[in-house]
């Protein structure tokens, strides 16, 4: 498979993501530079973490008016796979191909942290290949990723299942002491109601090496993967 | 535009200058400098630019090794080969005064300048650390310091995207009113990609790139060489820079990119003294002079003078010598970047600075003369009186502990031992994915992968490397001897690289000191260096450059002197990394090393931890520290580790064998508000004449805690001593109690208790 990972000044886990695609998964991945207005023959696009436009104004809200959002907006139309993470998930927010909004962690501090997560739905392209009722540990690192939207979407968002992941302690029960920055019902991640695009605070491409102490993430990558292409196997 | 003050012994004295040295000026140019020409003869010959004080000091570290590449003051920092055609950059520098006046830029300002120097070398920045010092938190003002200094460092380094891996905070009331802020980064490149800041080939053209120069940070360099007064403060907020990481990403990524072409024929950073420093320097090393135009540079406020222009310290800005003909592919990647640049000048073969405004010379000066002839001063220095009476401290003055209960849990809650995660949390310490050992273990270790060199690469068959980082200084010990707590440092850096399975190999170094003026002070540092250039030398662990912050006072008197030593190392196999938590029940548990060191009156407990917070005293001579047991120590525990034989390595600082044995109870967290506890049984029964605070309290050096398999125990103890190093069974890993049985009895903590103390203890104080 082929992934197109954005690359938006100021994005800095764009190369994480090629790393683990290219390195540890073993398919190809390239880097698109925002001013690009197409996404070439990539079969997926990952919009990558870090501080896009410097989080001026307010996260993701300057990166939705690059050339590159409006082929990615079209190839999601056409039933294309998107994975926002962090930034990516603000991003993809602002840009409404996702519902809801980022706000400020309720610490009001930054916060870098391992946190456990619950698959809310096992069925979907982001989320196939995770065992049912498998807890994942996989890093935050975010001051921007308490999760809100208005009761309407929040019911929606249920009703479809697109809620894909949740903060749980370590033994998968939902407490507040769980959410690391204030999220309605503790939300880490979410699809659009098609399901091809989806957001997600945590960064899998930073536990998907034992080097790293931690592989969860990588069941999140090759679920994507299964969904592009059943027959495929990882490397 | 207003005209230029005529030149008075007044301006002459508020340029930091003396007679003498105005004299000198004359002398080199052969006339009265400009009032333009004063101020960049005021900030060349500043000591943070100059090293006037210390520049005679500092040649007694040691600077070579096979591995040195780019040497200590050579360029922006120094550069070492790690192997497979691969090197690495870092250094260490302060920003503590413009972080005593606006502790969140100060902070910021001070990461992206290091950050600057990195990639100036063409190195790509992989990792950062940094070494904070502040009042005690029971004082409001210095928690506001506290708090805008870590959020400025997350600002910063979250936002450029790097990872923020190892540090240490110290709380002391020495630092009140002025916290040391010590910032350290490294990046990786390969041995063909080494930049240079020189300005070579006559006719090649200047470019400014990055944003327009403002107005602030005038004068930060001069700022930094005078003591701190409450009006100095006041006054000099406007010589504090504001911080942009943003823009500093940008830049860093054209400018990775550009150098790739082969298009630049010299680079360097505007860090302190801005245009003025970047121009004489770049000139001096290319032996070549430098003319531009001021009209020609961006600037962000309108009616600058030249001074202003000169001197300012706007971040975010570099100036590059350009290939003549190749001028086009700057302005397309700078484009690219959406960066401005601008081509102010060219090298030109008259070895003069010229700088011009709208064609008029406003300074023209000697390159070479202006960047290396800077005074140079041997001090007067006098041993200080406390010397001598903390000579005279006994352990007469204080009864030994009856019950050791309390001291532990005050001892793990107290700021300066207690867990950092109040700040390592709110730093990004995984980005870039390379972290493998995170904060809060005794040293940062980091994979070094085909995306950490400029151009990147697939990764296919790239040869990764693994680098461990520590930083360490314990000041009390270095004030209550200047000589021994500074080769103290060296050595207890080199422990924790060993800790975690790492071979030094080179030494960063920030000087935190006060007024050189001051004799007993000067003391203070030139036995320092004395210390630090031997702890250096038995490490084989050259120092490759590093930062001078003096005048670190405030009107209560001088910090104490805090030489912050910043280690690199290699671990040779991803198999030896190791932590410094207990890893399975059953485990045995074993000292290497002596418990007290019997040659020391004071068993260990001059300038310990325990006798400041029991008995709030800063008092007695620190242990003594062996540099050559402590290599052997070093040697000792990296041929067992790797071995295989050591599943968990923790030294014994501050705190001493009692903090060190909890610390190696508490696991690193294994996720958001779930700690993992090992408790540990340990008997210490056979020490029947040594106090029972020594023991458990007292800091002797050369000590490490380290866990192994039942099995392997005997073999590593009997391993351990033929190599030298006295090594005993202590004790079995189990349990949820921390039990230690002494001659005087048995003492037991419940670890979750003790590790709520001290986890909590700093997110406590700032609630």
């Amino acid at each position: 498979m082929n992934f197109a990972v954005l690359q938006f000044p100021g994005s800095n886990c764009d190369q994480d993501c090629v790393h683990v695609l290219r390195t540890v998964l073993g398919h190809s991945a390239f880097l698109l530079w925002h001013k690009e207005k197409s996404i070439g023959d990539a079969d997926a696009v990952l919009v990558p973490g870090g501080f896009s436009y410097g989080d001026y104004l307010r996260t993701g809200s300057i990166a939705r008016f690059s050339p590159v959002m409006n082929a990615v907006k079209e190839f999601a139309a056409q039933g294309g796979h998107v994975l926002g993470i962090c930034n990516g998930f603000q991003i993809l927010c602002e840009a409404g191909l996702l519902p809801g909004a980022l706000i400020r962690n309720r610490s009001l501090q930054f916060r870098c942290e391992h946190v456990y997560l619950k698959v809310a739905n096992n069925d979907t392209p982001f989320t196939n290949q995770i065992p049912e009722d498998r807890v994942l540990r996989i890093p935050i690192a975010h001051g921007e990723g308490n999760y809100f939207c208005d009761e309407k979407t929040l019911e929606t968002l249920e009703t479809n299942g697109q809620i894909l992941f949740q903060y749980v302690d370590r033994d998968g029960d939902l407490t507040d002491h769980a959410n690391p920055n204030g999220s309605l019902k503790n939300i880490a991640g979410i699809s659009n109601v098609e399901g091809n695009v989806a957001g997600m605070m945590p960064h899998p491409e930073r536990a998907s090496e034992l080097v790293l102490n931690e592989d969860d993430g990588r069941l999140i990558f090759e679920s994507l993967l299964y969904a592009l292409n059943p027959g495929l196997t990882t490397a | 535009m207003p005209a230029d003050p005529t030149i008075t012994p007044e301006i002459i004295t508020e340029h930091g200058l003396t007679t003498s040295e105005y004299d000198r000026i004359k002398e080199i140019i052969g006339r009265d400098p400009n009032f333009t020409e004063l101020g960049i003869f005021s900030v060349m010959w500043s000591e943070h630019c100059s090293y006037k004080n210390t520049r005679l000091l500092l040649k007694n570290f040691p600077v070579k090794s096979p591995r040195v590449l780019v040497g200590a003051g050579e360029e922006n920092a120094g550069i070492l080969d790690i192997g497979d055609n691969l090197a690495i950059s870092f250094k260490i520098e302060s920003h503590n005064h413009p972080s005593a006046v606006e502790p969140f830029q100060g902070s910021a300002t001070g990461v992206g300048g290091i950050i600057r120097d990195i990639f100036t070398m063409g190195a790509r920045p992989v990792c950062a650390i940094n070494s904070l010092r502040f009042g005690e938190l029971s004082n409001s003002e210095v928690r506001r310091l506290f708090r805008g200094v870590v959020s400025g460092i997350a600002h910063y380094g979250n936002c450029f995207g790097i990872p923020t891996v190892a540090g240490e905070v110290y709380f002391d009331k020495s630092y009140e009113g002025n916290p040391l802020v010590n910032a350290f980064a490294l990046g990786v490149l390969r041995h063909d990609q080494i930049a240079r800041g020189a300005a070579k080939g006559v006719g090649n053209p200047v470019f400014y790139v990055g944003p327009a120069t403002g107005r602030d940070g005038l004068a930060g360099a001069a700022f930094a060489s005078q003591d701190l007064t409450e009006e100095s403060a006041e006054q000099q907020r406007g010589a504090v820079q504001v911080g942009d990481p943003f823009m500093e990403k940008l830049c860093m990524e054209a400018c990775l990119e550009l150098l790739s072409t082969g298009a630049v024929a010299g680079i360097q950073d505007m860090g302190a003294a801005g245009l003025t420093c970047s121009t004489c320097e770049t000139a001096a090393r290319g032996g070549t002079g430098v003319e531009i135009d001021l009209a020609k540079v961006p600037q962000r406020s309108p009616g600058m003078t030249p001074y202003e222009i000169l001197l300012s310290e706007s971040q975010e800005r570099m100036l590059i010598i350009v290939e003549k003909g190749r001028e086009e592919e700057v302005k397309r990647i700078f484009d690219k970047w959406d960066l401005p640049w601008a081509e102010i000048g060219s090298v030109t073969d008259t070895g003069q600075m010229v700088v011009k405004n709208h064609g008029e010379v406003v300074a023209d000066l000697p390159a070479a003369k202006l960047a290396d002839e800077a005074p140079v001063y041997q001090r007067e220095a006098k041993e200080p009186s406390y010397i001598n009476e903390v000579g005279n401290f006994t352990l007469d003055a204080f009864e030994d502990q009856g019950d050791p209960q309390e001291t532990l849990e005050k001892l793990l809650e107290w700021p300066s031992v207690a867990s950092k995660n109040w700040v390592y949390r709110q730093y990004d310490h995984m980005v870039r994915a390379n972290t493998m050992v995170n904060p809060g273990s005794d040293a940062a270790v980091i994979r070094i992968k085909a995306d950490s060199v400029p151009g990147g690469g697939t990764g296919e068959d790239f040869p990764e490397k693994l680098i461990a980082l520590a930083v360490d200084c314990n000041a009390v010990h270095v004030y209550l001897d200047p000589y021994e707590g500074s080769k103290a440092a060296v050595a207890e850096c080199a422990r924790n690289l060993a800790c975690t399975g790492a071979v030094p190999i080179g030494t960063t170094d920030n000087l935190n000191f006060g007024n050189p003026h001051n004799p007993e002070l000067f003391w203070q540092l030139r036995e320092s260096v004395r210390g630090l250039a031997e702890g250096c030398v038995a490490f084989n662990a050259p120092v490759t450059g590093g930062n001078v912050s003096l005048y670190n006072q405030n009107p209560d008197g001088a910090i104490d002197p805090t030489p912050t030593i910043a280690m690199v190392g290699l671990v040779d196999q991803k198999e030896h990394v190791t932590t410094q938590w207990f890893k399975d029940e059953g485990d045995a548990i074993i000292l290497l090393g002596d418990l007290v060191d019997s040659s020391d009156d004071l068993e260990g407990l001059g300038g310990s931890a325990y006798l400041q917070v029991i008995h709030g005293q800063k008092n007695g001579s620190p242990p003594a520290c062996d540099l050559t047991t402590e290599r052997t120590l070093g040697a000792t525990l990296l041929g067992l580790i790797q071995s295989g034989l050591v599943k968990s390595a923790h030294d014994c600082a501050e705190g001493g064998f009692a903090v060190a044995l909890a610390e190696s109870c508490f696991s690193e967290l294994h996720g958001r508000n779930t700690p993992c506890f090992l408790g540990a049984d340990v008997n210490l029964s056979d020490s029947v004449d040594i106090r029972l605070d020594a023991l458990l309290f007292g800091e002797s050096r050369g000590r490490v805690i380290i866990s192994c398999s039942d099995l392997d125990a005997v073999k590593v103890v009997e391993r351990a001593k033929l190599m030298g190093v006295p090594s005993q069974r202590i004790g079995t890993v189990g349990g949820d109690q921390l039990k230690i049985k002494s001659s005087r009895g048995e003492h037991a903590w419940e670890i979750a208790v003790l590790h709520d103390l001290w986890w909590n203890s700093i997110g406590n104080a700032m609630a």
